[in-house]
């Protein structure tokens, strides 16, 4: 008995793993994001196919590029852990479909060499590394990042076959006239600093149609928002996201816009309007919530939505570009740290401020 | 005795350097090891501001040489003279002197290209690199020494903002020492060069882009650095059995 000896090997905690990976995330947030993916693929025809194809491998030989360069010495799994992946995806989603190639290779670049591994890969970056990438190609490239081409769903007549549109996406030929279309908070802009205020602007013939199945000009991520939203709700339900973030986005946008409108309609586009377009529905679910680049509390992530979507919404009404929501992340990523600093998670044994609690000393004496 | 002098209006703090004839040495200092851009990071407001085209920084480098040399002089010149505890604004009026002669000089000479520099040329005062090199090196040397210091540091500034903005005129719009008659004379004019039916990237022309370049070049720089040490330390690895 006595040389019996426990074996016990010592390792280090945590002990119990739940099971969830990177990997596994990234891949429940790409589900999430398929069927407004395929939804933009049948309505904009295959140049869209062949720009989400070429962003999301150019982001995957950056990240390759990278990790190599850096002497990475677990390539395989980081490249395959789906972050760079998701970049690619989320920046395909955030760009005029008909885009020429070189723009989802510069793109890439921006997101994933300047965006996340220049600060050390991945769960590093301050920035969203997508909208980097936006934010870059909007300032450098103003007009092909702003030509919106009119819907043509796949089967239709006129629509680009394979060939054709492999042409429209490599030779980056100015669109035709025909197809070439604004986005709404576009077309609104335009007509506002044309002196025409919007009851007169979105009554015109021209005016871009809104609606919530979305047949309608803009990214391929603007398009359908009722299919982003569904995605958006799977990723809630499932647990990928909390409700802090996507809720304080769109009430951060909803909010002053409805004040807005309801004092001056003919300057403030309606709530509709501004949770319908551009990036409000993809912004609030799918990059707002970036585990990386937003505050760790849900209080913290309240301050941080509301911040993106007030921006936004100043932007989309006061600024020069007709849609703010990458700036607006962008913005509210630089200031994550100090609400980090203001709301911190509290402490296992201790309150909000840091104290320890109070335990009764004689329980059950 | 005259040693002794030497050292009162000085303070004990600032020696004097021993500088022998070692100007090859103080060359490659300042165009490549303690390079102002690259490797003191001094003098970042005139690299950000002005290195939106290869012309603009070559002006601003040479004017910034220019005062930089003199200043070395002036100051390895007094150096005996000013007491420790009022250097610094003398340097000052002397720097923000020479300063405004440049500045008046460029505007009569250079006006075109004084019009694209204009603010920064006056601020060439306050380049940390100036003052830097005056506290740092002409202080402690002979004439001849600061002189070449001048030279070299004012020339490796000029190199790093000649180099940021020919890679940010490139990238940004497309073309390359555009302008450089202004600067050069008109018989420079074969050096203007433009990529056809390139737009140009907006981006590298403002600010964020001119931060990101910088950027790759130091990192460039620091991996050159090391492979070269590398090399060095495998040759005198290789070499030293054999020569014991």
């Amino acid at each position: 008995m006595n040389s019996a000896t426990l074996a016990v090997e010592t390792i280090a905690s945590p002990h119990a793993h739940g099971g969830n990976s990177v990997a596994r995330t990234m891949f429940r947030v790409q589900m999430a994001l398929v069927p407004a993916t395929a939804f933009g693929f049948w309505l904009f025809g295959w140049p869209a196919f062949f720009l989400w194809l070429l962003t999301i491998l150019s982001c995957l030989g950056f990240e390759l590029l990278s990790l190599k360069l850096m002497g990475s010495r677990r390539i395989k799994g980081t490249l395959w852990d789906g972050s760079a992946l998701l970049t690619g995806w989320l920046l395909a989603l955030t760009l005029p479909p008909w885009a020429p190639w070189w723009v989802a290779v510069i793109g890439a670049f921006i997101a994933i060499v300047i965006g996340k591994q220049v600060f050390g890969g991945v769960g590093q970056n301050v920035f969203n590394p997508a909208m980097v990438a936006r934010v870059a190609l909007l300032v450098s490239f103003p007009v092909p990042l702003t030509q919106w081409v009119t819907p043509l769903p796949l089967m239709s007549v006129g629509a680009p076959d394979f060939v054709h549109g492999l042409r429209i996406f490599l030779t980056s030929l100015p669109l035709p006239d025909a197809m070439a279309s604004a986005s709404l908070l576009g077309y609104t802009k335009t007509e506002m600093s044309r002196g025409i205020d919007l009851l007169n602007s979105l009554a015109g013939a021209h005016a871009p149609a809104m609606s919530w199945i979305g047949a309608r000009s803009g990214s391929l991520g603007e398009s359908a928002s009722l299919l982003i939203l569904g995605g958006g709700l799977y990723l809630l339900v499932s647990g990928i996201i909390t409700w802090h973030t996507p809720l304080a986005v769109l009430a951060g946008l909803a909010i002053p816009a409805a004040i807005g409108h309801a004092v001056d309609p003919a300057h403030y586009l309606s709530v509709s309007a501004h949770l319908l377009s551009g990036a409000a529905m993809l912004g609030a679910f799918f990059i707002a919530t970036d585990y990386v680049t937003s505050p760790n509390t849900g209080s913290g992530q309240i301050v941080f939505g509301l911040g993106v979507g007030l921006l936004t919404w100043i932007i989309r009404s006061y600024g020069g570009y007709p849609e703010g929501m990458a700036f607006a992340v962008l913005l509210m990523n630089a200031l994550t740290p100090v609400i980090d600093r203001f709301a911190k998670p509290r402490i296992l044994g201790r309150d909000r401020k840091g104290k320890p609690l109070d335990i009764p000393e004689n329980k059950g004496a | 005795m005259s040693d002794a002098l030497k050292e009162v209006p000085l303070g004990g703090a600032l020696k004097e350097v021993p500088s022998g004839n070692n100007y090859g040495n103080i060359m490659k200092e300042g165009l490549w090891e303690q390079n102002v851009v690259f490797s003191q990071l001094l003098a970042m407001c005139p690299t950000m501001a002005v290195t939106t085209s290869g012309t603009n920084g070559l002006g601003m480098g040479l004017a910034t040489t220019a005062v930089l040399i003199v200043s070395n002089i002036l100051v390895s010149m007094i150096r005996h003279t000013v007491s420790s505890q009022v250097r610094i604004p003398v340097f000052v009026v002397l720097i923000a002197t020479l300063v405004t002669v440049v500045d008046m000089a460029m505007n009569a000479w250079l006006h075109d290209l004084y019009k694209v520099l204009g603010l920064f040329i006056a601020l060439i005062v306050v380049n940390c690199a100036i003052l830097g090199r005056a506290e740092a090196f002409a202080v402690k040397s002979g004439v001849a020494a600061s002189a070449v210091d001048g030279l070299a540091m004012g020339l490796g500034f000029t190199g790093a903002l000649t180099f940021i903005g020919l890679i940010r005129e490139f990238l940004g719009s497309g073309t390359l020492f555009a302008q450089a008659s202004n600067l050069l004379g008109p018989s420079f004019a074969f050096l203007e060069m433009k990529v056809p039916g390139y737009g140009g990237a907006l981006l590298m022309i403002l600010p964020p882009g001119g931060f990101a370049i910088l950027g790759f070049l130091l990192a460039g720089k620091r991996v050159m650095e090391r492979r070269l040490d590398e090399r060095a330390k495998q040759q005198t690895g290789d070499a030293a059995p054999v020569a014991a």
